[in-house]
């Protein structure tokens, strides 16, 4: 009864950081899947997510609802924004050229952050402050109830859109074929902004998530969640919405297992690990379509 | 190909007269006394910077795939070649050129192990492997026993400082020497063909795999070697301080420096080394620079600025010749 608890409860730990990371690999999915490239800057969305909410709290003293909407803005605004700035006028550059333009981006935020905040973590109270229930003697913390509610939330909300929606429509069309869709009278600037929006978006609730189970923040908190959730995105087939939530999940399960049973210091090893042999099996990843490419 | 041999000799004369010629400045300024102890200091972590960049142009710049794991390569040399000089007790010369190979080899060896399996995968997917895998290497040092885990490796013998920077620059030059000739070789030619349209390059009976491999190999050789003088020249090294973050320091070198120019990763290794050392105290700011001339590079290539700049009448005319492969 004993092993069957201490599983259970790293399967729930698993499955809380996993949903954490699917929020955020659906970011990268969405966007990859209409804009053909990887927004590696995605990751530090997350961390402005963090000091959003914490300057919102703080220096602008909000409650905690405005203030999560605040967040949630200003992330929007900025994956817009970033959008905009950095990647359009390379839509017709190499895929090279827009990723090291990414690349460059994470750096800015990053070190706009150091600059702005310091590298000097910022304590954060978690601003869930549910009580855990306890079931067949495993015990559920609140922080795991409220995060796997959310995150369900949101997944069924975002495919809800994507497939019965208009503008869902429009998204689908565009990464299918840009330019058919724009000749069917889709504005595909717009459509464009608005994934990156939700993507954005979608990475502010996960930035908070996150802060609340880890507690505290700093520059480059966004670096590793944003790596793993890119990696969860590749495993589950990018540009696959389904592939990143099975992706997302898969990987926090991993994760937690080899922490608790392996070894914390390989843990990360052994996620990039599974990470190469599927590619390696399925270059695709698991739900990724093989596309043959046309000469 | 005679023709060709004669072209290249007036150019090769010139770059070994430049390479000569900056030797005996270095030397003499050295022995002088006119640099400071700090500038002095600097002068093998630009080596190890252009190496790494010059052998980092080969895969990004001349074969056309990002890697983002160059660090780990240049770890995997660093903690080779220092367990040997640490362990092993011979001459230094002997000792040192023995500990060379030996990274280098190994680096390579792994470079082989990673670009086998990663040849299915092409652009995004390989760099987010390369990526991966960087991070395992990096993890797997900081749990074995013999790199001392996290501590990392103390008292590595220091061979490479600049008080013997006869050896390290020599070091430097035959890498340059080495990657540049088989960038203008058959088999440099065949990789160019890989990175411009890889279809056509193997519907022409050109082996893609294996040239990959090889420029894998070949690379990560030469991030081994740059790792080796790194150690001996530092003394310490940690997991640590080979992180993602080192592989992006050297593609902003490449990148800056102009991807499939040989010349100018030179020069941006030079000048992005001394940068950061003339902007001392503001190693925050150093940071956004980066990033914001990596931004403003790949958007002034990418977004057809660079095109619309060279047409047009206000650019002066003498700048306009059409530059080829060093």
């Amino acid at each position: 009864m004993n092993l069957f608890q201490s599983i259970m409860e790293q399967l729930l730990n698993g499955l809380r950081t996993g949903s954490i990371y699917a929020l955020i690999a659906l970011g990268y999915s969405m966007v990859y899947g209409i804009a053909k490239m990887i927004n590696f800057a995605h990751g530090d969305v997350i961390m402005v997510g963090a000091y959003a909410l914490f300057m919102g709290m703080t220096a602008l003293s909000l409650p905690l609802p405005v203030a999560i909407i605040f967040t949630i803005v200003v992330c929007a605004v900025l994956g817009i924004a970033i959008e905009k700035v950095a990647y359009k006028p390379l839509r017709n550059a190499s895929s090279l050229a827009v990723l090291i333009t990414a690349i460059g981006m994470s750096f800015l935020l990053q070190s706009l952050a150091l600059i702005i905040f310091s590298a000097t973590p910022i304590p954060f109270k978690s601003i869930i402050s549910m009580k855990g229930i306890k079931i067949a003697g495993v015990d559920i913390p609140g922080i795991t109830i409220i995060t796997l509610v959310v995150t369900t939330a949101i997944m069924v909300a975002l495919t809800l859109f994507i497939n019965k929606t208009k503008a869902g429509s429009a998204m689908r069309a565009v990464s299918e074929d840009r330019g058919a869709a724009a000749l069917m009278g889709i504005n595909v600037n717009r459509t464009i902004s608005m994934t990156f929006a939700i993507g954005s978006a979608l990475a502010a609730v996960a930035g908070i998530l996150y802060i609340c189970q880890y507690q505290s923040i700093t520059p480059t908190l966004g670096a590793l969640p944003g790596i793993k959730a890119f990696v969860a995105a590749v495993l589950g087939g990018i540009g696959s919405i389904p592939g990143a939530m099975v992706g997302g999940i898969l990987l926090g399960i991993v994760e937690s297992m080899s922490k608790a049973y392996i070894s914390t210091e390989l843990a990360d090893a052994i996620v990039f690990g599974v990470l190469v042999v599927i590619l390696l099996v399925k270059p695709s990843g698991l739900l990724g379509k093989l596309k043959a490419e046309k000469v | 190909m005679k023709n060709e041999r004669n072209k290249f000799t007036k150019g090769k004369i010139i770059n070994i007269v430049i390479a000569v010629l900056i030797y005996i400045l270095i030397m003499a300024a050295l022995n002088g006394g006119m640099l400071s102890r700090q500038m002095s200091s600097l002068l093998v972590p630009i080596c190890v910077n252009v190496m790494l960049a010059v052998s980092l142009n080969l895969i990004t710049g001349f074969l056309g795939e990002l890697t983002l794991g160059h660090a780990g390569f240049m770890s995997i040399g660093a903690y080779a070649g220092s367990l040997l000089t640490i362990y092993l007790d011979l001459p230094m010369y002997v000792e040192f050129i023995i500990a060379i190979l030996v990274g280098g080899a190994v680096a390579a060896f792994f470079g082989f192990l990673i670009g086998v399996p990663v040849l299915r995968l092409r652009g995004d997917y390989l760099a987010i492997v390369t990526l991966a895998f960087g991070e395992i290497i990096k993890s797997v040092i900081n749990v074995i026993k013999i790199t001392n885990g996290a501590k990392g490796l103390n008292d590595i013998p220091s061979y490479s400082t600049f008080r013997n920077f006869t050896i390290v620059y020599i070091l430097v030059i035959l890498t340059i020497i080495l990657i540049v000739n088989l960038v203008n070789s058959r088999h440099g030619r065949a990789i160019r063909s890989i990175r411009d349209n890889y279809i056509a390059a193997e519907s022409v009976g050109i082996p893609v795999s294996k040239f990959k491999v090889m420029a894998f190999v070949i690379s990560a050789f030469f991030a081994g070697v740059a790792g080796v003088v790194y150690a001996h020249n530092v003394g310490i090294i940690k997991p640590t301080t080979f992180d993602y973050n080192k592989s992006i320091e050297i593609l902003v070198i490449v990148v800056l420096g102009g991807m499939g120019n040989i010349r100018g990763s030179i020069i941006a290794a030079t000048i992005l080394t001394l940068l950061p050392e003339m902007l001392r105290g503001a190693d925050n700011l150093r940071m956004l620079i980066y990033a914001i001339v990596l931004i403003a590079m790949m958007l002034f290539n990418g977004s057809g600025a660079k095109e619309r700049l060279i047409s047009s009448k206000y650019f002066p005319k003498f700048l306009k010749r059409q530059k080829g492969v060093e």
